[in-house]
């Protein structure tokens, strides 16, 4: 039974209550004195030589402070927009990295590209000043499409002749080879995974503010990760050093990744703050988000699945384009990378995996990170090829993956992992059992009698969370370790202020670390406060993403109140007068081992501080501990999802009738929230599958530019979900035994959502369809087939 | 610019507003009422809901001048009056309707509205009446589970009235 308030209770979320009073405080509800307005003018344009940018009507306009250009940032010696992750090619070699300018200079490379920036007393001067900016531009043809982006004889940039950024291989392909030599069937597979954009309902927004006084920056912004926007913007783009800049990402409307990433807006705002003396505020609106913010998945691939005659797996390959966009975001290279081909041994024990991948840059959008990143390109490549393996050799699909299973931990995959734990037969199992897949086929039968079209696919998905070990992420060409930092700041009468380096942007830390921390020290949660996203606060911090926040962020915790414990023992000891090595400490006591002596955690911290009676030769006052925790080793949520749809042959129209999960999310702290991240992350893979698709023209235009065009999933597009979490196999390698679960949702639903429409559709022949199963999708699918047919 | 009045939360508010201000940025740059948020710019995501004149509005789709001399609510006046949360909000807490908070206080205006109109909604009426609110965080299971228990509370709360 969890302790009231405690991990593993349902308690109701503390930060709620600003919410629903619309206290909320997002970036773009902060205002500072003597603030102004940028506006951005950004390239209507793919591709163009950027010949002459004239700004002085503009300049001269009503309310118009300055504006700036291209050759303003050049001439401020500014540096290009970081990247953090550098690839090793197959070749040895690194990355093409091409300098991604802050502001467009001599060129431009997409739709949305910045080419100069008008500051004003208001944000409707500003944006009409724009309009008066005379920008001449040469249009030159667009790489758009990034499979014919390496013969097209153009370039994005000229650092990159034939517009590749990197081709990099993992597995070992001879022995691939090998095994698909010695196979009784090989199954082919030619997808795409639909790029999408991550749309969180909060617009970006940046407040950058210079103080003359003491040559201190502020800047305010939409991140999940402030320490690192801190690090990469000081050191890398404007040259501040840390102690004269802080970054506080208040309340943040979500983030999905898409606010992980340093963006050139950031940069310019603290910078002009400075030209101008005075604070400058840009806030994005939709359309802009649409061309601006990194846009997610965006690869074509063709995978090969070699088999023996039982259904065995004996070799998988993978040949990969992930689409870069026209610059590299953040984390943008290691996405199909490292955190793609890693996950293709998926929970099977293929023992040759060989993957490749070519980076390509396009005339387009950067792509970067977007839920799940990399993962559910994996999950959904092997959940597909295994379900059409299963509809070529006529096994069920249920079965097929039963034969194929891990069931022994620690394993070393072929792919460089290593799984500490897990039990997918239970997460199968359970699924199974609850959406009764047992009695499909007379659900099927049922609907065929009022001509719907019934199907169900699963899906069975791991995914590598915990982002990560330091050193090794290092050899894999990360530019910063991914441990996570944590300060316990135990004040004199006993309530304890945590620090945390993770980042909240609806995930709920407030009240999740606060039972962390009140289940360690048995203390109430309401004497718990938690506080993070402000660099001026916090000692250091990575963020939050990859499902990361509790696994690495919580074990940070954990590391500091372990040694706020010690501490208090040994001033329990002296106060006691028992040996350190006899007290212990449970329910919020100090006690004296075998005895009724004890003292409350609130007499030990009020000791601390006031430390008459102290063994001060020995310790130091206070009582506040810091802990940097790096994990050990990535940890491994998985489980398994079922999807049960009715198709409408006459419309194609795809109806979900029922979405299950069934996860292993290993230690849960508070199953009310899991449920919550499970749901979202149902929405979004749903929305992947069925509805979302962000698409460019020949000439790089984005043509699902605003919620008009790009379908966000409603009330109305979405089931009720069934979510449910299994015993559970505990991370073996952090200190709560937690996997991580934000993420899960977005890459177990996709592939299940469209084995169930292939399920539903395959009487015509069909054995695949690309995402997103709209309508349109589904119809013409089945119309071309039913030609195919009637030819045949 | 021209000046307008308006009485929001119950209280009456002057400002300048130009020709093309629209309500929305009114109440949050000239009333510093930001718990309504602006999430597009094409009246899409319902962010911006408030009642002028009792009815939820998107308030990036009118003008600030239009709205001179109306009665306004934004979420900022949804509170009990001791400051607690009502019925609406309270099960939105309850029953962990909101993520991130910044599509809130739109679905809690948007749905305050439906139990004014239809005191026990269906689910999927429940569902039809906020595809005008769109939120990215919740996948709307639990949207959707809040309203249906606010709106059994309010009977409750009306059967125990009578
Ligand atoms: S801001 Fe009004 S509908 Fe989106
Ligand atoms: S709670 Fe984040 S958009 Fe709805």
């Amino acid at each position: 039974m969890p302790k009231d308030g405690g991990i593993g209770a349902s308690v109701v979320r503390r930060e709620d209550t600003r919410f629903l009073k619309g206290k909320g405080r997002y970036t773009d509800d902060m205002n500072r004195p003597g603030q102004t307005y940028a506006y951005i003018l950004r390239s209507s344009l793919a591709h163009a030589t950027l010949n002459n940018v004239d700004t002085a009507a503009a300049s001269a306009a009503p309310g118009v402070i300055r504006v700036f250009t291209g050759e303003d940032i050049t001439a401020a010696g500014l540096g290009g927009v970081p990247c953090g992750w550098q690839i090793t090619d197959k070749h040895g070699d690194p990355m093409k990295e091409p300098l991604h300018p802050i502001l467009a200079v001599g060129k431009v490379r997409h739709v949305g590209d910045p080419i100069a920036v008008v500051v004003a007393e208001t944000y409707e001067q500003a944006r009409d000043a724009a309009e008066l900016i005379d920008v001449d531009m040469t249009d030159l043809p667009a790489v758009v499409n990034m499979r014919t982006a390496e013969t097209s004889g153009h370039q994005v940039h000229e650092e990159a002749p034939d517009n590749v950024c990197y081709d990099w291989e993992l597995g070992d392909k001879e022995g691939t080879d090998a095994a698909f030599a010695n196979a009784h069937h090989i199954t082919t597979l030619e997808f795409i995974n639909n790029r999408l954009v991550a749309n969180p309902m909060e617009p970006r927004c940046a407040l950058g503010d210079y103080d003359e006084n003491d040559e201190h920056y502020t800047l305010y912004t939409t991140s999940q990760n402030p320490h690192v926007i801190r690090l990469l913007m000081g050191a890398f783009v404007l040259n501040i050093p840390e102690h004269k800049l802080r970054v506080y990402a208040p309340d943040v409307g979500g983030g999905f990744g898409s606010k992980i990433y340093h963006y050139a807006e950031e940069a310019f705002v603290t910078w002009a703050s400075k030209q101008i003396r005075r604070p400058v505020k840009w806030t994005a609106d939709r359309s802009e988000a649409f061309i601006s913010d990194a846009h997610g998945r965006d690869h074509v691939t063709k995978a090969e699945l070699a088999m023996d005659a039982e259904g065995k797996f004996l070799g998988l390959r993978a040949d990969t384009y992930a689409n870069m966009g026209a610059y590299l975001s953040t984390f943008a290279p290691c996405v199909p990378t490292w955190l793609h081909a890693t996950l293709l041994a998926g929970q099977y024990t293929t023992p040759m995996v060989h993957a490749r991948v070519r980076a390509m840059f396009t005339n387009t959008v950067p792509v970067d990170a977007y839920r799940g990143a990399g993962r559910p390109e994996a999950t959904y490549l092997l959940e597909r090829i295994i379900n059409k393996a299963a509809q070529e050799i006529g096994l069920d699909q249920a079965e097929i993956r039963r034969r194929n299973f891990i069931r022994t931990f620690p394993y070393d995959t072929p792919v460089a992992l290593q799984y500490d734990t897990g039990d997918y037969d239970a997460t199968l199992n359970a699924v199974m059992e609850t959406a009764d897949y047992a009695g499909f086929e007379a659900r099927r039968a049922e609907a065929a009698s009022r001509g719907k079209l019934r199907g169900i696919g699963l899906s069975c998905y791991i995914e590598a969370c915990g982002i990560a070990p330091s050193a090794l992420v290092g050899a894999l060409g990360a530019r910063a370790g991914l441990y996570e930092a944590a300060t316990i700041r135990v004040n004199p009468t006993g309530s304890v202020s945590v620090m945390t380096g993770a980042h909240s942007h609806g995930q709920g830390h407030e009240t999740t670390f606060a039972q962390v921390v009140s289940d360690a020290l048995g203390i109430p949660a309401d004497q718990i406060e938690i506080i993070h996203g402000d660099t001026d606060k916090i000692p250091f911090g990575m963020g939050t993403y990859g499902s990361r926040s509790l696994a690495v962020g919580g074990s940070a915790i954990v590391k500091a109140v372990d040694k706020v414990v010690a501490k208090g023992k040994k001033i329990a000891a002296h106060l006691l007068e028992a040996a350190e090595s006899d007290i212990i400490f449970e329910d919020g006591q100090y006690k004296v081992a075998g005895t009724d002596k004890a003292k409350a955690f609130a007499e030990i911290s009020l000791a601390a501080y006031v430390p008459h009676n102290y063994p001060i030769d020995e310790i130091e006052p206070g009582l506040e501990e810091t802990a940097f925790y790096d994990p050990k080793n990535f940890t491994y949520p998985a489980g398994s999802y079922l999807c049960e749809v009715e198709v409408d042959p006459e419309t194609g129209k795809v109806e979900i009738v029922a979405m299950t999960a069934s996860d292993d999310f290993g230690n849960i702290v508070n199953p009310m929230i899991v449920e919550g991240q499970v749901h979202g992350g149902l929405a979004q893979g749903i929305g992947q599958a069925l509805l979302e698709n962000c698409a460019y023209d020949e000439h790089g235009q984005l043509v699902s530019g605003s919620f008009m065009d790009y379908a966000m999933p409603l009330a109305v597009d979405l089931p009720n979900f069934v979510v449910e979490t299994v015993e559970g196999t505990p991370c073996t390698h952090n200190p709560l035994g937690v996997k991580g679960c934000g993420e899960a949702g977005a890459i177990g639903s996709p592939p299940a959502l469209i084995n169930a429409v292939v399920d539903a559709i395959k009487g015509y022949g069909i054995d695949h369809i690309d995402m997103p199963a709209t309508s349109l999708n589904v119809w013409t699918t089945i119309q071309n087939a039913s030609a195919k047919q009637a030819a045949e | 610019m021209a000046k307008i009045t308006m009485t929001v939360n119950g209280k009456e508010h002057s400002g300048e507003a130009e020709g093309r201000t629209l309500l929305v940025d009114f109440i949050r740059g000239e009333l510093g009422l930001t718990g309504t948020h602006v999430g597009c710019d094409t009246s899409q995501c319902g962010a911006c809901v408030v009642h002028v004149n009792g009815e939820s509005v998107k308030s990036c789709s009118v003008f600030a001048q239009a709205c001179d001399g109306a009665q306004i609510a934004t979420i900022e006046g949804v509170q009990n009056n001791d400051g607690t949360l009502n019925v609406l909000q309270a099960a939105f807490q309850e029953h962990h309707g909101l993520q991130c908070g910044f599509c809130t206080p739109g679905m809690v205006m948007s749905a305050s509205e439906l139990l004014k109109v239809n005191a026990a909604p269906s689910e999927a009426e429940i569902r039809e009446w906020l595809k005008g609110n769109i939120c990215r965080c919740t996948g709307y299971h639990n949207i959707v589970k809040a309203v249906q228990s606010a709106a059994a509370t309010m009977a409750g709360a009306a059967q125990a009235a009578e």
